[in-house]
């Protein structure tokens, strides 16, 4: 995660230390050149490089997050273009109840989903780092759920655990009796979330296994020469030497776990259950704001919601790494 | 055998009998571990391809043959073909799949062109507001996209682009993530050549085509397979932004198969095989481009 501040640092050739004529070689338009060739590129030619990408993430990002903060304060709808009417659509927000049914089933995924995805594909990474025959088979195939569409994987499970499916006739073979992994809001729920860590544990593996190269390994010699067992040396010295890893894997995931549709839209149905109960904050942007009759300005003021979660749920875990720190 | 494998410290025997097998750090491993590992190692294998073979052995189970069966058969009794030619009798999966592969076909086309052109500008030109347009990737870059899908589609209505699929394509067609890569990756070049090259007249398109492209090959490769897998599996925006069936992509469709023959299990399998079999293909043969992907999306994304 790039701070603005260290993208957007701007290395010049002579800080680097290179070619002393380089340095004002490229100064810009305003500088004055030796050549009539470079004169003639480059006051148009920068800007035309950068354009397709600025108008594209203008027009389709940048434009539509400030339209949807605007949105959120007008009744605006699919086809009416709708006016202003002040907190309306928030105050409308704090008496809906599916509002709220979202807003608890999107935070129970956060609390379901991240700690399982800071801790198990660390583990995961442990398992696979030493390079013992056939391990990169191994790693691969422990990726493949990641490279599926969550479309293909939700329905993959949906057929696992359906009533009938694989899950349960295992259970019921090994005497367990049958499990109403999809008819019960709560397992439904549940069963989502082990979903998403399914389908998380490759890709946070993989980030994990990118950090564990930079252990010493001399830490690992020194806490086992000193009687550590694997437990120990686990949290003593893994744990403390991934450590931004562990934030950083905390801070995706707990962000793309807020804002989670796809699961529980394939599992749940597109309404969440018979009453909507499995409603998740995004599902219920996508089901209100969408259609010929959709509220677009209510749909914005959700939006604005998740928004502010997503960055409160960042400055969490960044303030949460800081207190540790300290 | 059994001794070793219960005594706790177990060095001296384990290690004495031990095949020549040693880690990265050239130190033995023992015996008892290395069969704990591959344990370990099998029992999540089962957990993460199981599903997918599961799912493909349905695929292939006739009209005729109980899938309900408990205890369960893993293996279809009698292999066929024919629930993929029934998927394509009930929805125009091909038609989907089609769209799909234009869809992401496009992505890369235009992710790689243009995250290049604007990674190149952001890192090796100079002019004014250089600083304004790589601060307007990084904030593109941190808004989510969840939370402004709606206002994207209500950009595309008055654009008159909604349920095409071109619609599909344009909001991530050039990734903030994408541009900020390919600087990162330019910005790692030596300048030394560039400028040999500058000196010998050559100008910025030429610099950029001859000189610089070529020298980031990896990271385009890493942009452009990302961008396949994030096109042909997205799922949000095209359920948003596409209405007519006749245009769907696979992923729609199949939630649309889903969604009308959710009791047809045989039919649902063969056609997520369909819609998974491309990416599982393109990891196997491109894999070190998906890792390191995921490395560079994470840590310098």
């Amino acid at each position: 995660m790039a701070s603005p501040s260290s993208t957007a640092r701007v290395p010049r050739s002579a800080a680097r230390g290179r070619h002393p004529g380089s340095a004002t070689r490229e100064q810009g338009p305003g500088a004055p050149r030796p050549g009539s060739r470079v004169r003639r590129q480059l006051p148009t030619s920068p800007w035309l490089f950068a354009a397709p990408g600025i108008l594209v993430v203008g027009v389709f990002i940048l434009y539509p997050f400030v339209s949807t903060l605007v949105n959120a304060f007008t009744d605006r709808r699919t086809l009416m273009p709708g006016e202003y009417v002040g907190l309306a659509n928030f105050r409308e927000l704090l008496h809906d109840e599916m509002f709220w049914t979202g807003l608890r089933n999107s935070t129970l995924y956060v609390l379901g989903v991240v700690p399982a995805l800071v801790l198990l594909p660390l583990l995961l990474a442990l398992l696979v780092q030493k390079n013992i025959p056939g391990i990169t088979f191994f790693r691969s195939a422990f990726y493949t759920p990641v490279v599926a569409s969550i479309v293909v994987v939700g329905l993959i499970w949906v057929w696992l655990l359906d009533e009938r499916g694989l899950v349960n006739a295992l259970l019921e073979a090994i005497g367990v009796g049958k499990v109403g992994f999809l008819s019960d809001q709560w397992l439904l729920l549940l069963s989502a979330m082990a979903v998403t860590v399914w389908r998380g544990l490759g890709y946070y593996m993989i980030i994990y296994l990118a950090a564990l190269a930079n252990v010493p390994r001399e830490l690992h010699e020194a806490a086992q020469v000193d009687g550590a067992g694997a437990v120990r040396r686990f949290f003593t010295v893994t744990v403390p030497a991934v450590r931004s890893t562990m934030v950083l894997v905390a801070a995706l995931s707990s962000v793309s776990a807020f804002k989670v549709f796809s699961e529980v839209y394939l599992m749940a149905g597109p309404d969440g259950g018979p009453a909507g109960e499995d409603t998740t904050l995004v599902m219920l942007v996508q089901r209100t704001g969408t259609g010929l009759t959709g509220r677009v300005g209510y749909a914005s003021a959700i939006s604005v919601v998740v928004f502010l979660v997503t960055v409160v749920l960042m400055l969490l875990v960044l303030r949460a790494d800081r207190k540790e720190e300290t | 055998m059994s001794v070793t494998e219960k005594a706790p410290p177990a060095e001296t025997p384990a290690t004495a009998r031990a095949p020549r097998l040693r880690d990265e750090h050239g130190r033995r491993i023992r015996v008892w571990e290395l069969v704990l590992r591959y344990a370990l190692l099998l029992g999540v294998l089962a957990l993460t391809v199981g599903p997918f073979l599961w799912q493909l052995s349905t695929s292939l189970k006739g009209p005729h043959e109980d899938i309900f069966s408990s205890p369960p058969r893993f293996l279809p009794g009698d292999p066929t073909l024919h629930n993929y030619q029934r998927v394509a009798d009930t929805i125009p999966v091909w038609d989907y799949a089609l769209n799909s592969l234009k869809v992401a076909a496009a992505n890369v086309v235009t992710n790689c062109v243009g995250s290049a052109l604007a990674g190149y500008a952001l890192a090796r030109l100079r002019y004014r507001g250089r600083r304004l347009a790589t601060l307007v990737f990084v904030l593109a870059m941190l808004v989510p996209a969840e939370s402004i899908i709606i206002a994207q589609f209500t950009t595309m209505r008055e654009l008159g682009l909604n349920n095409t699929l071109i619609g599909v394509v344009l909001p991530g067609c050039i990734g903030a993530m994408n541009v900020l890569l390919m600087r990162n990756a330019f910005l790692n070049l030596p300048y030394e050549i560039e400028e040999a090259a500058f000196v010998d007249g050559a100008n910025a398109w030429q610099r950029f085509l001859r000189i610089a492209l070529p020298s980031v090959k990896g990271t385009l490769a890493v942009v452009a397979i990302f961008a396949f897998m994030g096109a042909w599996d997205d799922f949000l925006w095209p359920l948003i932004v596409l209405s007519d069936p006749s245009k769907f992509t696979l992923t729609i469709g199949l939630n649309y198969l889903h969604g009308t023959f959710a009791n047809d299990e045989r039919l649902v399998a063969a056609g997520t095989i369909i819609a998974v079999a491309p990416l599982i293909a393109l990891f196997a043969c491109l894999q070190r481009y998906f890792f390191r992907g995921v490395g560079e999306g994470a840590v310098k994304g």
